[in-house]
């Protein structure tokens, strides 16, 4: 089925292309034909519209390819089943194969092949550049001993062992005749096979979800591995330059010497840059539009500067991402923060397929090919198992040093993970036919290497991880306490360290983070992004603002308001918060309050009166409820046609002021929930006093009105019968609307006193999601759950303790005092 | 430094060292350590720990201080209430809980470690030793870990909240409304700390080299 659909969405797509290559076929001719009378002949007269291909051809032709290969990823993406199955990348390779080949067969000709430049200037900073950016630093740098002994060591021995073996077995004939110099062919050729790709890595390792270290070291060795192929590359490259015989042990040194200055360069220039890009962003206030652009534009400088200087660009711009992280996230508003990602990731990902998707039509090119069996096959061989060889022993040692060994699960998967591509490619069509009389052949067999990595070994690698059990990356939400423990983590280490005189990679982390905080964060971060910087803070709002989401959202979809009522029934669990030291402060509020909550609570037969006017509550309710809400009228889109600033529309400003209100309402009742008094005993006492009520419990319950009279904030001048009539009403009338009898019957439950006449009634009412088969041996309010409170509405919801409720809209009306001991938000933010 | 006058003799050193877990080396350089922060007298004193200079900007180093000196890290037979001052091989013992892990191990050898760790963190919350952590404890801790930022302050209570909220949500998922959730025990802390690695995050590079001199 899926095939089949594919099948057609291919042959679509070569529709597309056959269309296009032939209109370039024609403009052949015509080029030919214009070439000849264009500039000579004078036009026959004006005319309107003319056709010209030649002023937009490259443009167009490039555009094309990109929208081609756009739509295959989206295609691709439309069977989930067929990415599970074989990588993105190995697919993009087949298509531009299919592609290559239809071109071939219409011109003849491969014209469109991936030129070294086009790869290294414009496809490759830019994932790079991703990758170093969203680097999980801590990881990184703690596992950095480990990523370049893989980097170095491994790539080093990689290179001189394919290079070495392979020189061996032409030595012994078994190769045929080749056209080389000697052994330094090979060790080029061994060189640029050498290095693990990082583009091929991504593509494939992402859609593994290993765990974090194994990541990060595969990972992180493709990244740095970099430094040491250009330097190995360009050393042979000038040694056969320079004719093999004529090398003098001067020129090794230097090439050994070469190699600290390129890695070391690149590094220092991306440093540099992170540097300089941190210290603008904390200058781009005012002008936010162009802020992203500063991040993308500095950080291809440092690219460029490295290249200029012949030093690892790979290097310099992983590094430019890698320290400037931190500060530009910081310092940039949360809305540029949001379009770099964005740019990011799709600049990274649209130039990881179209690079492998030229990779596929590169390869349709009969002129350069050439085939050697037992060259292809030994060098196949040697990669894959020099590659094993150099783990397992880097490991061996590896694993006496570190503190988490690496088993031998990991091992394997490093070993697999082994996967050459893209930057191969580039360096072998850098090589210069004149100096490197078997390019062809090195070429052939660069493309057979990594078709067999990338393909063979993407595909299975998932099977692999899997069969293995290799130990997974979980995603999971952030916890807190997580964070917290995180936080004393460090501290604990890292002071133990101290204690115990060693100097190790904690003691380095907490001295460097002193550093930064009393150095480089105040130089580099705007005096506002260092405030709120805390990223215990951060996941605290996060949290906070989720919660509120889900709620609102869950609320909404619901059609009805009713839900902001949730009186505190739907408690999930119950802290005392009651600290001895908080109570002392509030003690006697709390008493007041006790006292002010009974007296009110004698008023309700007034109240009752007054809601037998059920139709006067509601129009009041409604103004009341339209005020707040919905405070303007819709207006027409206001066009903006500034270019340097964008204005949020109204509707957006209208959102977010309504989930400002429901957030501080949140709060308040945060606040209020402090006290912790248990009062629903005694509130059921006095509905019992008061037989006539009793048969209006359901619905009058359901307004969690009864509760409202408990509410501290209730001892405000302010009329409360008012509001609480109108909040009574007015939410009956909503439920009403909503038609919605689950919140009248579970509500109606929260007072215990009723449970034994309306436990069927619930039990019926309840719609068939909430009805939780699991849940059946739980309390009576465990039941009746709400099914638009799902359990992650802890830092909020549950704040408004077991017994307590508050009423939000009325809580609405109240401002919340500036002293407001948990108002934990930072200023700013949300409120 | 003068430490190595009242150096103990090798079968004390091999008797500590298969005790604790740690290599003969590395005894030997704990001793020296221990003997420059005691200022060369047998036990070791808060104030000591105290004088460290690196540890001064630590936010919870009275926590830490305290575990060194908490029965419950070292006496097995007395776990409870707190001492003066503690002799070399106490110290060695509540320096091994933080010895990194061996490259083969028995998955029950792991566990009793990551069950030892926990128990050593849960001792650090667990002020008074009722074996719960109160919310109060919870909230003294986090303000002493978040001190040092100054914009945190009040809102470290509401953090230590949510904290705990989210401990009982996870420890005890619905709870009945009168139901209250008075601390973190010891298994609810085992629950929260599940897929959690510790044993892998828990540990201190012990060197084979003597570096005492370049700390103060």
């Amino acid at each position: 089925m899926q095939c089949k659909k594919l099948k057609e969405r291919v042959s679509l797509l070569v529709v597309v292309l056959l269309l296009c290559s032939s209109t370039k076929a024609e403009n052949k001719i015509n080029a030919t034909t214009d070439t000849g009378g264009g500039g000579g002949a004078p036009p026959s007269g004006y005319k309107i519209v003319t056709f010209n291909w030649q002023h937009v051809m490259n443009p167009y032709i490039i555009s094309v390819w990109i929208m081609v290969a756009s739509i295959a990823k989206m295609v691709f993406h439309m069977s989930s089943k067929l990415t599970t199955i074989i990588p993105e990348s190995a697919l993009l390779i087949f298509l531009g194969l299919l592609l290559g080949g239809v071109v071939w067969a219409a011109d003849h000709v491969a014209s469109y092949t991936m030129k070294p430049t086009l790869f290294f200037f414009y496809l490759l900073p830019q994932i790079v550049l991703d990758a170093g950016y969203f680097m999980p630093n801590r990881l990184f740098f703690g596992n950095l001993g480990a990523i370049l002994t893989y980097a170095v060591i491994g790539t080093v021995w990689n290179a001189a062992a394919v290079g070495l073996s392979l020189y061996g077995v032409y030595l012994t004939g078994l190769m045929g005749d080749l056209n080389v110099d000697g052994m330094l062919d090979f060790l080029l050729f061994g060189s640029l096979l050498a290095a693990v790709d990082p583009v091929a890595v991504i593509a494939v390792f992402e859609e593994v979800h290993v765990n974090d270290v194994l990541f990060i070291i595969v990972f992180g060795e493709s990244l740095l591995n970099d430094g040491v192929t250009v330097v190995l590359y360009n050393v042979f490259d000038s040694f056969i330059a320079i004719g093999g015989v004529n090398v003098t042990g001067v020129d090794c040194v230097k090439g050994v010497v070469s190699f600290f200055v390129v890695a070391l360069g690149g590094t220092l220039i991306g440093i540099i840059f992170a540097f300089l890009l941190s210290y603008i962003s904390r200058f781009t206030k005012r002008v936010q539009i162009i802020e992203p652009g500063f991040v993308f534009i500095i950080s291809y400088l440092a690219y460029l500067t490295a290249e200029m200087l012949s030093l690892s660009s790979i290097l310099a711009i992983t590094f430019t991402g890698v320290c400037c992280q931190k500060y530009v996230r910081a310092n940039l508003s949360e809305g540029s923060a949001t379009t770099v990602r964005y740019m990011m990731k799709l600049l990274a990902s649209g130039s990881e397929t179209i690079i492998f998707m030229m990779l596929g039509i590169s390869a349709v090119d009969v002129s350069i090919w050439e085939w050697n069996t037992a060259f292809i096959l030994l060098t196949l061989l040697f990669i894959a198992v020099y590659r094993v060889i150099g783990v397992v022993t880097l490991t061996w040692i590896l694993n006496r040093y570190r503190v988490v060994p690496l088993g031998f699960i990991d091992q394997v998967v490093m070993s697999y993970g082994g996967l050459r591509g893209a930057v191969a490619y580039g360096l072998v069509a850098l090589l210069d036919e004149n100096r490197v009389k078997e390019k062809k052949l090195f070429f052939s067999t660069t493309v057979i290497v990594i078709y067999f990595t990338v393909v063979l070994q993407g595909c299975t690698t998932k099977s692999l991880v899997t069969w293995l059990k290799v130990k997974r990356s979980e995603h999971r939400d952030p916890l807190i306490s997580e964070k917290l423990h995180g936080r004393a983590f460090d501290h604990i280490l890292s002071a133990i360290e101290d204690i115990s005189g060693q100097i190790g990679h904690h003691y380095i982390r907490d001295k460097w983070e002193n550093f930064d905080k009393k150095y480089i964060s105040k130089l580099l971060m705007r005096k506002s992004a260092l405030k709120s910087k805390d990223q215990i803070l951060d996941v605290f709002h996060n949290l906070n603002i989720k919660d509120a989401i889900t709620y609102i959202a869950e609320g909404e979809r619901r059609g009805s308001l009713a839900f902001i009522k949730t009186p505190s029934a739907l408690q999930l669990v119950n802290v005392n918060f009651n600290s001895n030291k908080q109570s002392e402060d509030e003690a006697p509020t709390s008493s007041v309050l006790r006292e002010d909550a009974s007296a009110i609570c004698l008023d309700m037969q007034a109240v009752e009166l007054r809601r037998k006017s059920l139709r006067d509550c509601e129009d009041v309710y409604t103004h009341h409820l339209l005020q707040q809400y919905l405070y303007k009228p819709k207006k027409q889109q206001k066009y903006n046609y500034s270019r340097h600033e964008v204005t949020s529309n109204e509707d957006d400003a209208q959102e977010k002021e309504i989930f400002e209100k429901t957030m501080k309402r949140r709060l308040a009742s945060f606040k209020s929930t402090k006290h912790g008094v248990s009062q629903s005993k005694k509130l059921a006492k006095h509905y019992k006093k008061d037989p006539s009520q009793k048969k209006r419990s359901d619905e009058m319950l359901s307004n969690g009105g009864q509760l409202v009279f408990h509410d501290p904030e209730f001892s405000d001048p302010e009329d409360p019968c008012e509001f609480d009539v109108i909040s009574n009403g007015g939410s009956n009338f909503i439920s009403n609307v909503a038609r919605q009898a689950l919140a009248d019957t579970c509500n109606g439950i929260d007072n215990l006193v009723f449970i034994p006449e309306e436990e069927t009634v619930t039990r019926q009412a309840l719609p068939p999601w909430a009805t939780n088969n699991d849940t059946v041996a739980l309390s009576q309010r465990a039941q009746v759950q709400m099914p638009w409170s799902p359990n992650n509405f802890r830092r909020l919801m549950p704040l408004r303790l077991s017994s307590r409720s508050t009423d939000s809209f009325l809580l609405a009306d109240i401002p919340v005092p500036e002293e407001h001991p948990l108002s934990f938000l930072p200023e700013g933010t949300a409120l | 430094m003068g430490a190595f006058h009242s150096r103990p003799d090798e079968n004390d050193i091999r008797h500590l060292a298969e005790k604790t877990g740690f290599s003969v080396e590395q005894v030997e350089i704990l001793h020296r350590r221990f003997k420059q922060l005691s200022r060369d007298e047998d036990t070791l004193q808060r104030e000591h720990l105290y004088g460290i200079p690196d540890l001064e900007r630590n936010p919870i180093r009275t926590q830490i201080v305290a575990a060194f000196f908490d029965k419950r890290n070292f006496d097995k037979d007395s776990p409870q209430g707190t001492v003066q001052e503690i002799g070399f091989e106490q110290f060695l013992t509540v320096m091994s809980h933080f010895r990194p892990l061996k490259l083969r191990m028995t998955e029950e050898q792991r566990e009793q470690l990551r069950l030892e760790k926990l128990q050593f963190l849960f001792n650090m919350y667990d002020l008074d030793n009722d074996g719960k952590i109160s919310l109060e404890e919870y909230r003294h801790v986090v303000y002493e870990l978040l001190s040092q930022n100054p914009q945190i302050g009040n809102e470290s209570a509401a953090i230590a909240d949510a904290a705990m909220l989210e401990a009982a949500r996870i420890c005890m998922g619905q709870m009945e409304p009168d139901q209250v959730y008075e601390g973190i025990t010891f298994q609810d802390f085992l629950k929260m700390w599940t897929g959690i690695d510790i044993e892998t995050k828990m540990h201190v590079r012990f060197l084979k080299m003597d570096n005492t001199t370049l700390c103060k």
